[in-house]
């Protein structure tokens, strides 16, 4: 039962064939069978999901119209709020904290009858890309336990390739969504900024930060993208226009006549053989669907990186000063005569991980008078050049395309000393965040020499999000046709795994 | 030692840097719906965003962003078809967020001026003082410090914060630097004050208390030697809550300058306080090292990009300038200055004119408003404002009295039980039984029984002693209890003893 889609799924709860309570039953017992091992949740609502999930039952008796994907578990990433459970941010200084609100996001999943299970691990602040930088500890990577999921959001990808949810939310900022999918082999989906409300997502990099569905199918996570997206006015930058009608996409997946743009910066020197030969094939069989493959350049996505790890960090100075043990959350150095600011000081020096105190001292630098035009005021021209040549590109390309991430999955503590080597992970994710455009991630196949998961990635302009489910979905059947199964089900069982 | 005002004057110019804030009077916050209602139970009035919980997120306040605007094109400025709010990051206790959300290199209102005029020794001189920006911001919520002596963070044994003022909407109005002011610098800055106020208030966009602190003065000064072109070093004074206490500190602070440069000390930039019961300012932070606040456009609001034509309209329906409608009244009443000043002091220029509006002759209103009412408002020690009585009232009370209905006397009873809340005019004549005795034969009868009880008055008069009359007056007007009319009443009396009235 775990095994399925969310979509099979709902079809068995539309059916009568098994209840909402015994799906998320089934979901709970693989939690507590694998996640000892795999460590992808950070808090699991036991009492809340059965109740939700025996709530959505009665009023599926009731027959009331339901949405698609009710009854259907979920995992959220822990930097969502959900009112009453623990919040954490994978960090010291939020431990124990019980939001009293719920974000936008968790409002329409709750809207669309999705039973929420837990709050899953991620990196500090989502500052990362292995989860090593929880303070709660790493989450394995279901393929190899002794591998990284990706991150930030390792927790809510590893969830779903351990079949311990069959749908996740994830939030994006340099590719904490797709990076995470492409070594799990699941697929993952950022939507076009200001898609989805921001309000109540604990914000790392305002400007980049974007929640999107993560799944182990197209399909689903069009479903789930249709659920939670759309207009909210409690977020200034959310985009007041219909949402892209991706559910529709992902199930037609028709590629023929469109024109999709090979980015030649995206490949080649710096990607893993297994990973190059993976998006050859994806390519082959686009064509052979109808598409037309077109090579385009982008000649300053180069300066990419180096523009986003001073926008990032210079925003996530700002945002991370309100945890300042005066309201919420960790308190340290409160005795007898110790001032505010002592505590401040303290509080932060305990609270936050290494490689979130790294990115407020760059962010803080970045900012200071006498650098900010050097380093904040550059890195966004770079930002404006980076969009100027997707506009270029997606006037010769409907989307865009290139792999993920240079490699497969490392091991964990591969790179956890080398700052650098962590970040170039993010090289090929980073410049759809900068333009805030769309971008998803989906399985190819796992690479030759390490047999591990290998993503594709789809690239489309601002909110015309269903063109990647167009193409992720063609490719996806083309792939399964080939494969003969979900790549998923060739990943080794987990010891006590259902 | 100590230097006068005149010797400081005689040697250095002062320079003037005006900031005022002021606290719009909108129903919610700046970036949230909660309430705005002043002196609430602390931390009643706030909600996740005003608290900054992690997650949440500001959105504008439209009404906020349209006083803004309003407060610009009445201040002369050019409003800006593209302005965004910033961060301005520093660490406060009273600040959730640990950075401010307000405005930086891209103020909404920008190079506007506003002319005061003020008495100078060569009569009303006019000073125009330029308006460099006028941006949008949130207030801090309010620490209290408990323990200690003085009532500040250093020293106290814990602090307390209510966040119910946090995110309240701030408009802060700065003028570029204001020379040329010489002697007359403190009141120029006091008449530039007072008339932003009014300016405010004919808005209708502040409450502009200065006493509640929703409208507060930051006065920078510095001086330098007559001629001098080099600006000196500024202090700027906080903590000024009246308009006398702009003058006085200004001038406090100009003989201090002025006193330090003389010994060949330097003049520290800092903050100072102003305090209210010396008149003297004491130093407060140092800004030597000038403080990074590490400013940058605000990522979570999308930019603020007025529509002309909404701006425009805006512009249409500004209301006359307050100064400028007062020489109108000036005019069209024909009233001398001092009668004005008279009517501006006691806050009533608003109430008489809706009293002229309704009617009555503006002297009357005038005599009535600044008279008999504000007699009764001192007596009970209350504003003229809070009293029970309006423009209405006093209107229909001067048109009895045109009409013979009522006396001079009479009315003023009518006046009082208004404001006793016996009712409107009419109720207050009906339940009191107010009324005039213009019944001649009534009026014959009382002035007979008069010339009988004091025949040798009645003889003077007869022989043309017209003065005397006053007495036989008195008599008369004692018998119909008040209700004569005394005109009438000597008019008669002179007839019925031979005399002309004319």
């Amino acid at each position: 039962m775990i095994r399925n889609s969310a979509s099979e799924m709902a079809a068995k709860l539309e059916r009568g064939e098994i209840t909402s309570v015994q799906l998320t039953q089934a979901h709970l017992d693989q939690i507590s069978a694998v996640d000892t091992d795999v460590h992808a949740f950070l808090h699991v609502d036991t009492e809340g999901a059965l109740a939700q999930a025996a709530n959505v039952d009665a009023k599926r008796k009731n027959g009331e119209k339901l949405s698609p994907l009710a009854g259907v578990p979920l995992a959220l990433k822990d930097v969502m709020t959900q009112k009453g459970i623990p919040t954490t941010c994978g960090s010291k200084i939020l431990e124990g904290w019980r939001p009293p609100y719920d974000s936008t996001v968790v409002v329409n999943l709750r809207k669309n009858d999705i039973v929420i299970l837990g709050k899953t691990n991620m990196d500090e602040f989502a500052m990362g890309s292995s989860t090593e930088n929880s303070a709660y500890g790493p989450t394995h990577n279901p393929w190899d336990l002794t591998r990284i999921p990706g991150g930030s959001g390792g927790g809510s990808a590893a969830s779903l390739a351990a079949f311990e949810a069959p749908l996740a939310i994830g939030t994006d900022t340099g590719g904490s969504i797709r990076q995470p999918a492409a070594v799990t082999g699941t697929v993952g989906v950022k939507p076009t900024y200001g898609g989805v409300s921001r309000y109540g997502l604990v914000a790392f990099s305002s400007s980049l930060d974007q929640a999107g569905p993560c799944a182990r199918t197209v399909l689903d996570a069009a479903l789930l993208h249709e659920a939670i997206a759309g207009h909210d006015p409690k977020d200034s930058t959310s985009i007041n226009a219909p949402v892209p009608a991706v559910v529709a996409a992902a199930k037609a997946g028709n590629v023929k006549g469109m024109k999709i743009g090979v980015v030649k910066e995206l490949n080649g020197d710096g990607y893993q053989k297994g990973v190059r030969n993976r998006f050859e094939e994806s390519l082959e069989l686009l064509a052979a669907a109808g598409a037309e493959i077109v090579e385009v350049s982008a000649p300053n996505f180069e300066y990419a990186l180096a523009a986003y790890y001073l926008i990032a960090p210079s925003e996530c100075s700002s945002n991370l000063a309100r945890f300042d043990a005066m309201r919420y959350g960790l308190r340290v150095g409160d005795v007898d005569g110790a001032s505010a600011e002592s505590v401040m000081n303290l509080t932060r020096e305990v609270g936050f991980g290494r490689e979130v105190k790294r990115r407020i001292i760059l962010g803080t630098y970045a900012l200071s008078s006498g650098y900010y035009d050097a380093y904040y005021g550059s890195a966004q021209k770079v930002r404006t050049l980076i969009t100027q040549d997707f506009n270029k590109a997606f006037e010769l390309a409907d989307v865009l395309v290139s792999p993920t991430c240079p490699t497969t999955a490392f091991k964990i503590g591969e790179k956890a000393d080398d700052p650098l080597a962590m970040y170039l992970n993010d090289i090929a994710t980073i410049p759809v965040n900068m333009a805030g455009i769309g971008g998803m991630s989906l399985p190819s196949g796992v690479a030759d020499e390490d047999g591990l998961p290998v993503g594709f990635q789809i690239m489309s302009p601002v909110m015309k999000d269903d063109r990647m489910y167009s193409v992720g979905s063609a490719l996806e059947s083309a792939l399964l046709s080939k494969w003969g199964a979900p790549l998923l089900s060739t990943i080794p069982a987990l010891a006590g795994s259902k | 030692m100590s230097l006068t005002y005149d010797d400081v004057i005689a040697k250095y110019e002062p320079v003037l840097g005006l900031e005022v804030h002021v606290e719009l009077n909108t129903q919610s916050k700046m970036f949230c719906g909660c309430s705005t209602i002043f002196g609430a139970e602390p931390n009643t009035q706030t909600c996740p965003v005003c608290l900054a919980l992690p997650g949440a997120l500001p959105t504008v306040n439209e009404k906020a962003i349209e006083s803004t605007i309003k407060i610009g094109l009445a201040l002369n400025c050019s409003i800006a078809p593209f302005s965004r709010f910033a961060r301005k990051n520093y660490f406060y206790p009273d600040m959730p967020k640990n950075f401010q959300i307000s405005q930086y290199d891209e103020p909404i209102c920008v190079n506007g001026y506003v002319d005061v005029e003020i008495e100078t020794d060569e009569g009303p001189k006019t000073f125009r003082i330029e308006v460099e920006r006028v941006h949008m911001e949130e207030d801090t919520g309010k620490s209290l410090h408990v323990g200690g002596a003085t009532g500040r963070i250093h020293g106290a044994e814990y602090s307390l914060l209510d966040y119910n003022r946090a995110g309240i909407p701030l408009v802060e109005i700065v003028t570029k630097i204001v020379p040329g002011t010489g002697k007359y610098a403190p009141e120029v800055a006091r008449a530039y004050v007072a008339e932003l106020r009014d300016i405010l208030r004919s808005l209708g966009v502040s409450d502009v208390k200065m006493e509640q602190g929703s409208l507060r003065c930051d006065a920078n000064v510095s001086l330098r030697l007559i001629g001098a072109e080099t600006l000196g070093t500024r202090s700027e004074t906080k903590n000024v809550n009246s308009l006398r206490s702009v003058e006085r500190a200004i001038r406090g602070e100009m003989i201090r300058h002025a006193e330090l440069l003389n010994n060949g000390e330097r003049v520290v930039q800092e903050t100072r306080h102003f305090q209210e019961d010396t008149g003297l300012t004491r130093s407060g932070r140092s800004k030597e090292q000038a403080e990074d606040y590490r400013y940058f456009p605000e990522p979570d609001l999308v930019p603020v990009a007025p529509d002309a034509a909404w701006i425009e309209e805006l512009r249409a329906a500004l209301p006359e300038r307050p100064s400028l409608h007062r020489k109108r009244l000036q005019e069209q009443w024909a009233v001398p200055d001092k009668e004005m000043s008279a009517m501006i002091n006691a806050d009533v220029l608003d109430v008489v004119e809706a009293t002229v509006v309704l009617g009555a002759d503006p002297a009357k209103a005038r005599s009535w408003w600044l008279g008999e009412i504000s007699r009764i408002a001192n007596e009970k020690d209350v504003a003229i404002k809070d009293l029970a009585i309006a423009a209405s009232d006093v209107a229909e009370i001067v048109a009895l009295v045109n009409a013979g209905e009522l006396t001079d006397k009479l009315a003023r009873q009518v006046v009082e039980g208004v404001i006793a809340g016996e009712g409107k005019p009419a109720e207050v004549i009906a339940a009191r039984g107010i009324k005039v005795v213009n019944d001649d034969s009534e009026l014959m009868a009382a002035i007979e029984r008069a010339c009988a009880a004091q025949p040798e008055t009645a003889q003077k008069v007869r022989d043309g002693h017209v003065p005397a009359a006053g007495a036989l007056i008195g008599a008369i007007m004692k018998d119909t209890k008040g209700q004569a009319d005394a005109a009438r009443v000597r008019e008669l009396l002179l007839g019925h003893l031979g005399q002309a009235t004319n």
